[in-house]
């Protein structure tokens, strides 16, 4: 038999996730529509002025993508850990990291993704200037990883819990917080014409110390959870 | 180097037997220095000249606030004790920690709020220290919630040992990032009551106070740990033979 590299591995871990994902198409849609409907949420509980709509646009938007990106994150390992495939992976003789890396990557690319591309659209609803709305992009997408990662620690700990979704956003929001001072920020930056260099390379280091830390986080947590 | 100290210690019949007897050494000097401190504190020490008596709460303040600490870091290493060891008296000691630690947080908490309603003339300020103290009491009651949700103690133990560890990485970067929020937004909207050169008369009864809590929670963790120990090993027979001695 032919031996699978940790590559290859990866590489079908990846667009087996994906085509799941694009299969049961709802689960890619729902968090996009929960983003718009916390944004029209905003104007009618505040104010329809576009101006002052401006002035927090930079945290709705941020405060509403980390919620609707927390929404898919117990899906993350569930079925795998319904139908027998964790075990599977546990016992394939691959570094269990990697494959955690690669499921993380393909659930950001499920749900993390479609909230980048749809957050312009939102923002100009909000009144975000368009130069501002790269800035806007670039920190959603960072903190999208940031939360992925750090999500999938959560969702390895809570799996197979009762009430697990509940404990996974109480566990994962306050490690989060750090991504949301400086995504919002980089955006209110933005959008009243400043340079946002500064928050932006913060919140990269942090997207690549919970990338290359969390995965094997999760490896021991699905470890743990399978013993 | 001899290690049987060390497992010594690992085994919860010895380790029962040494906490059980060592509680009193701890309970009571910290009672004592308690009784001292508070003399000394509320007593004794000059009032402030800027905050008059209202400073006395940093007595019983900051040495909640720095146990609230402490107390994280001494569980994350007892966790990382118990899953790299697989001993399972440190994850009874993290297990007995963390509601300690918690409401040590929540202490500091309340008397930061008690403290800032005569000084800056609100009860709540979001403040760098004061949000990153909250933060703290997220992440004790996540890491509680999570024991508590999972029935197979086994399980229980070493997910909340992951959890601690991931939490303590996070710690310093939650931390500095708060700091650097509040500094970001606005200059220090609060006047610093930059540390006026404390006397010795106020000093004093502040390093009392901080030995006594450390001393306060070592008897606490101690009877706690105990009871973790009861419930873990209930059906064990050297308990039984413990008991009826």
């Amino acid at each position: 038999m032919m031996q699978t590299s940790i590559t290859q591995a990866m590489a079908l871990i990846y667009r087996g996730d994906l085509i799941l994902a694009f299969r049961r198409w709802e689960q890619i849609a729902q968090p996009v529509v929960f983003l718009a409907m916390v944004t029209t949420l905003v104007p009618l509980a505040l104010s329809p002025e576009l101006g002052e709509l401006r002035e927090i646009a930079g945290g709705v938007l941020w405060i509403a993508a980390l919620l609707a990106a927390l929404l898919g994150l117990e899906f993350l390992y569930r079925s795998d850990h319904a139908d027998g495939t964790l075990e599977q992976m546990l016992l394939s003789g691959q570094p269990l990291a990697l494959i955690a890396l690669a499921k993380t990557a393909a659930h950001w690319t499920a749900s993390g993704l479609p909230l980048v591309l749809v957050s312009p659209l939102l923002a100009v609803g909000l009144g975000v200037p368009a130069d501002a709305l790269v800035v806007l992009m670039t920190s959603l997408a960072l903190g999208t990883g940031i939360l992925s990662s750090l999500g999938a620690v959560g969702a390895a700990l809570t799996l197979g819990l009762r009430r697990g979704s509940v404990l996974l956003s109480l566990l994962v929001l306050p490690l989060a917080m750090p991504a949301l001072i400086f995504g919002a920020r980089a955006v209110d930056m933005a959008i009243h014409g400043e340079v946002a260099r500064g928050p932006l390379l913060l919140l990269g280091a942090m997207f690549v110390l919970s990338l290359t830390l969390s995965p094997m986080a999760v490896a021991a947590a699905l470890r743990i959870s399978q013993e | 180097m001899n290690w049987t100290w060390f497992h010594k210690l690992a085994s919860p019949p010895h380790f029962y037997r040494l906490a059980g007897r060592i509680t009193p050494w701890l309970g009571w000097p910290a009672f004592l220095l308690i009784v001292i401190g508070l003399y000394g504190g509320l007593v004794l020490a000059p009032p402030d000249y800027q905050q008059g008596d209202a400073f006395r709460i940093v007595y019983v303040h900051a040495p909640s606030a720095w146990m609230s600490m402490f107390i994280y870091g001494m569980m994350a290493i007892a966790a990382a004790i118990g899953l790299i060891w697989r001993i399972k008296l440190a994850h009874a000691v993290a297990a007995a920690a963390a509601p300690v630690g918690a409401w040590f947080t929540f202490v500091t908490l309340v008397t930061g709020s008690l403290w800032g309603r005569p000084m800056w003339g609100t009860w709540w300020q979001w403040d760098a220290r004061m949000t990153s103290e909250l933060i703290l009491l997220f992440l004790y009651l996540g890491l509680i919630a999570l024991r508590a949700s999972i029935d197979d103690r086994e399980r229980a133990d070493r997910a909340s040992a992951v959890l601690a560890l991931v939490g303590v990485v996070n710690l310093p970067i939650i931390h500095y990032s708060v700091y650097w929020w509040n500094t970001l937004h606005q200059g220090s909207t609060i006047t610093k009551f930059g540390k006026p050169s404390i006397t010795f008369d106020m000093l004093w009864p502040l390093l009392v106070m901080f030995v006594a809590f450390k001393l306060f929670f070592g008897m606490v963790l101690m009877l706690r740990v105990r009871g973790e120990v009861l419930r873990r090993e209930r059906d064990a027979s050297w308990l039984r033979e413990e008991l009826t001695r």
